[in-house]
């Protein structure tokens, strides 16, 4: 009997809720991590049951959970809950991050460009996203505020940055965006594990192709006209990317505003807002079988972070783009101010494709039609902040 | 007596003994969050060598619950997180020197040494 499992990250804790294949009933487990900020839990492809939680606080700072009984019990990795740890240092430093600046490894660079135009330091504040290897299950990555990217081969008991991101030149034209200047997208290329993508708010779109040694802005194409030079290579507000797993050149964006598509693995994006009544918003995905149906959650504007006219309506685009039908059954009619924030959707790989998406208004949404129709499968969480889904068989 | 009453804020109650210069059980109060991750109930006894600072205390915590370690004091420069406040007799020793000896009330375990979260928000 097949299942699914929606990992919910929020304000306040994580959540587990688990459906058989109708996804029609759901069991909610959680709060775990009970208030704390909850940025990203996700699942390993390889072993369902191991999954990664970034757990932060500004009390405390920064966490790292893991699962290896499919969300039931946690430990931070290397670090039994029980045990009296053997005398001298620890062999596992879960929550270290420390940005490489060696000589030998890494490049002396300490600085980004701040909010006045100034040069700042380099500061760790989170981990705001976790993508865990495709073929691999002690190899996970790390996203980090400021924009980094960390790598482990353990199973998240220590953390090495990719430092040649930071490195590779524009690192100090790099400036935060208004939440924060996080890197928060990783996408794996399932046909080449040296490939990667990684989107930073607001410095853009970067790529590798040499498993994270060497790096290359992708934004040519991208338009920003809040930012001095609109066609900058770096600079751009994007909030989020998404790829289907047959077609690794295909990149679907969510920028701060427009909808944006690259057919050669970024080299070059060109706009397919189409006929969304706002292009601003901040999740967006792709069906898990329909490489050119794709979904986004159009928010009225970067000044008010809410759906317009009070209705919450998911986009759906079968033509890879510009041409979108609104998504309503289900979903708020009316007076509903919630925003849908950039890891907040997810899909399920079921025959028929279920959509996913969570709201700071507390509620999940699922759709077990791809997205005709919709129903809220818990409402009243805190703020949530990420969705995952995990088939399972 | 140790080193001019330090940190103490009753000469009587709160002063160095002779125990602080050997091994000292120093009773710790954690916030909530720490003694849910530390999995701990009530204070937590800690056995320090001497000489019995905040140091040596917070080095035997995160040794003995290293699931503790950077979320009270930042990894790499071992600074005192800054929504962190540390108390003992009653007195904020969070912007003490880490290495100043604490007082005996301390060091005999009637005393916690406090860690508290700063009461943040509105």
């Amino acid at each position: 009997m097949s299942g699914v499992r929606v990992l919910v990250g929020t304000h306040k804790g994580a959540f587990v809720l688990n459906s058989d294949g109708k996804r029609k009933d759901w069991a909610v487990s959680g709060p775990f991590f009970a208030g704390w900020e909850i940025y990203h839990v996700k699942g390993s492809p390889v072993d369902p049951d191991r999954i990664y939680a970034s757990q932060t606080s500004g009390w405390f700072g920064q966490l790292i959970q893991r699962s290896d009984d499919g969300g039931k019990t946690w430990h931070q990795p290397g670090l039994p809950n029980e045990a009296i740890p053997a005398p001298g240092p620890p062999a596992a430093l879960p929550n270290r991050f420390v940005y490489d600046s060696s000589a030998e490894t890494g490049k002396p660079l300490t600085t980004h460009q701040w909010y006045d135009g100034t040069q700042h330091p380099w500061e760790f504040k989170r981990v705001w996203h976790i993508e865990p290897s495709l073929t691999e299950a002690d190899t996970v990555y790390a996203g980090v505020e400021d924009a980094a990217l960390f790598k482990s081969t353990d199973g998240g008991e220590n953390w090495k940055e990719l430092s040649g991101l930071r490195g590779h030149g524009t690192g100090p034209q790099w400036q935060p965006g208004a939440g924060g200047m996080g890197l928060h997208t990783i996408l794996l290329d399932p046909t080449d594990p040296k490939r990667i993508y990684i989107a930073i708010s607001a410095a853009g779109a970067f790529r590798t192709n040499d498993g994270g040694v060497t790096w290359k802005p992708i934004n040519k194409g991208l338009r920003s006209q809040y930012i001095p030079d609109p066609n900058a290579e770096v600079g751009h507000c994007v909030h989020h990317l998404a790829m289907h797993r047959s077609r690794p050149d295909v990149l679907f964006m969510q920028k701060h505003w427009d909808v944006m598509r690259t057919d050669d693995a970024g080299e070059s994006w060109r706009e397919v807002s189409g006929n969304l009544p706002t292009d601003f918003g901040f999740a967006i995905d792709v069906h898990a079988h329909e490489p050119e149906t794709l979904y986004v959650v159009p928010i009225k504007s970067d000044s008010e972070h809410y759906p317009v006219d009070g209705k919450l309506r998911v986009y759906r685009s079968r033509t890879g783009g510009n041409e979108w039908e609104p998504l309503a059954k289900g979903l708020p009619e009316k007076d509903c101010y919630v925003n849908v924030l950039r890891d907040a959707m997810a899909v399920d790989t079921l025959d028929d494709c279920g959509i996913y998406f969570g709201t700071t208004g507390g509620q999940v949404y699922a759709s077990a039609d791809s997205g005709d129709s919709w129903a809220p499968i818990v409402r009243d969480l805190p703020a949530v902040l990420s969705v995952e889904v995990q088939t399972l068989n | 007596m140790g080193p001019e009453n330090d940190g103490a804020k009753d000469e009587g109650v709160c002063v160095l003994s002779e125990a602080a210069k050997t091994v000292a059980t120093v009773r710790v109060a954690l916030p909530f969050h720490l003694r849910n991750l530390a999995r701990v109930e009530g204070d937590v006894l800690l056995e320090v060598s001497a000489p019995v600072t905040i140091r040596a205390v917070l080095d035997a915590l995160e040794e003995r619950y290293p699931m503790l370690r950077g979320t009270i004091r930042e990894y790499e420069t071992g600074k005192r997180r800054a929504f962190l406040r540390f108390f003992a007799c009653e007195e904020d020793w969070s912007l003490e020197s880490p290495d100043k000896l604490l007082p005996d009330a301390v060091t005999s375990g009637r005393e916690p040494l406090l860690i508290l979260g700063a009461i943040a928000g509105g």
